[in-house]
């Protein structure tokens, strides 16, 4: 009775102490949010740094606010949205696609191996130009550059992994006689998900990079567009802002692939 | 003709740099209802050999007929069970059990509940929600036992299927697989490098040489044994008498493999 005691007693120090952890944790990461902000700020005021290049926390949040209320801004920030969203799942349902193809037929994973060593090491956006005179500057070329961009490496990534498979679980399989669809669909596929998630979370930045570098070359619309043009009139206030924007989106999109992830593999 | 022949079943692997010899020669009958064991040292190509039974792979040499039909590719009337569970473990235990059922299209309320019904009976109760990694090792084991029975299968074959657990487990699971398969009458070939197990749970013992392997030496298990649990038969003093036997039996062939290559010792 004595020593059960004394468990329940150490097991609420060492909940507290996981607690206590945890609060110092967000504190300390707070704190240095607040600090970059009130010292990004003194410093633009005290004129350290060159405000017309540097801005200030204050005047990017005045021109948030104002570019929200005369409903300039939301247009942009849904195009650009739109369009990474867009990008990102076709990469990576495109590469998953072709993966399953590779692994479907060894005999084609050979012959394309180096192929896709070829295309995975050269940069995609180069190919920026040649889409847009291809598919003309619309949203099209744009979303295929957000897309084009993770193709490969998800192929190459989730090839890897239904190939890493453990064969013991084909051979349970095989022994019930399963066509090669069903092993597909009941083993590779499924244990293959953990891979494909991360690989999600790579795209997420990757197709980011796409469409922006995109709708640099090219678009009337969108957050690269903002950027290039306060670029151009030399209102860096704006390109600030729209880096903001697309860090809270980007950041929002991986949570929601961290989401994704455990209603997929909560059981292992 | 016998219920499963094994006909001249000879198994070359080939790679890039080499060829090698599994299997040479291998015949064996066994007759409807028997538990054969395969014994032998590891690397001896049992494992081979069973794929090459359940039609897993086609020999290079060499015929199986079952019922005098020949087997080609996966046949249905056969069984197979790994050295570990493999259980899908994204899968829930009724998923798992009733997986042979769906993939040959045989799943239908009846089947369903008779296979929930024999997870029963393997002493597994209300765990059909639960995901395999709640299960302890051998749970998971009688969960696979029941995967096997579910598609009804005439032969089962038993890759080392106790050797990845603790030894307690192993005996409680030895007599379960024993008393199941006799009262299904089930004919079964299990592959094992436990002499004890092989004596305590067999008709009938083939003992199998090293590389390229081959039935060296068939021991026929006494009635006095065969009768009795693997548990009991254990303690019958035949078992001791026995296990010297082939112990002496397996020592001589290691000598002789010592001779030959004296760079494989133990």
């Amino acid at each position: 009775m004595k020593t059960k005691i004394h468990i329940d007693l150490l097991h609420d120090e060492y909940k507290r102490a996981l607690i206590k952890e945890k609060r110092w944790v967000t504190i300390i990461q707070l704190s240095i949010l607040v600090a970059f902000i009130v010292l990004w700020e003194i410093s633009s005021r005290m004129y350290w740094i060159d405000p017309l290049i540097f801005s200030s926390p204050m005047k990017i949040w005045d021109l948030l606010v104002k570019d929200i209320l005369d409903g300039t801004l939301l247009p942009h920030v849904y195009t650009t949205l739109f369009e990474t969203i867009l990008g990102f799942i076709l990469g990576t349902a495109l590469g998953t696609i072709m993966a399953a193809i590779l692994w479907w037929s060894p005999f084609l994973s050979k012959v394309f191996d180096p192929y896709l060593v070829v295309l995975n090491s050269m940069p995609k956006v180069a190919l920026g130009p040649i889409l847009i005179v291809a598919l003309g500057p619309t949203m099209t070329s744009i979303v295929t550059m957000g897309a084009i961009i993770s193709v490969i490496i998800t192929t190459i990534v989730v090839y890897t992994a239904f190939r890493e498979v453990d064969p013991n679980y084909l051979k349970v399989l095989q022994t019930f006689g399963a066509t090669r669809r069903q092993t597909f669909s009941e083993a590779i596929l499924p244990s293959s998900f953990p891979v494909i998630i991360s690989t999600l979370k790579v795209n997420v930045g990757l197709s980011w990079v796409g469409v922006i570098v995109g709708e640099f070359l090219v678009s009337k619309q969108g957050l690269g567009y903002l950027i290039i043009y306060g670029f151009q009139v030399f209102n860096f206030t704006l390109v600030l802002m729209a880096l903001v924007i697309i860090a809270i989106f980007a950041t929002i999109m991986y949570k929601g692939v961290e989401f994704l992830e455990g209603k997929l593999i909560k059981n292992r | 003709m016998g219920f499963l022949e094994v006909n001249d079943i000879t198994h070359i692997y080939f790679s890039k740099k080499a060829t090698t010899t599994a299997l040479i020669d291998v015949n064996f009958t066994v007759e409807e209802g028997e538990f054969i064991s395969l014994l032998g040292p590891s690397g001896c190509g049992k494992t081979t050999l069973l794929s090459i039974i359940a039609g897993l792979i086609e020999p290079t040499v060499g015929t199986i007929s079952l019922e005098n039909e020949q087997i080609r590719n996966n046949n249905k009337k056969i069984g197979y069970m790994l050295q570990q569970d493999y259980l899908f473990p994204w899968k829930t235990i009724e998923e798992n059990i009733l997986l042979g059922l769906k993939l040959t299209n045989q799943l239908n309320d009846e089947t369903r509940k008779t296979t929930i019904a024999l997870l029963e009976k393997m002493g597994l109760y209300n765990v059909e929600n639960k995901y395999p990694a709640e299960l302890s090792g051998g749970m998971r084991q009688r969960v696979a036992l029941v995967r096997t029975l579910a598609t009804n299968p005439k032969v089962l074959l038993l890759d080392e299927p106790f050797s990845a657990l603790d030894f307690q487990t192993k005996l409680k699971l030895e007599d379960l697989v024993f008393n199941t398969l006799k009262q299904f009458g089930k004919t079964a070939i299990l592959v094992t490098h436990d002499i004890g197990e092989a004596i305590a749970m067999s008709d009938r013992i083939y003992l199998f040489s090293n590389r390229p392997g081959t039935i060296v030496k068939e021991f026929i298990v006494p009635d006095e044994l065969r009768i009795l649990e693997p548990f009991h038969a254990r303690n019958h003093p035949l078992y001791n008498e026995r296990f010297q036997t082939i112990w002496e039996e397996l020592n001589s062939l290691e000598n002789e493999n010592s001779h030959r290559s004296p760079a494989r010792r133990i």
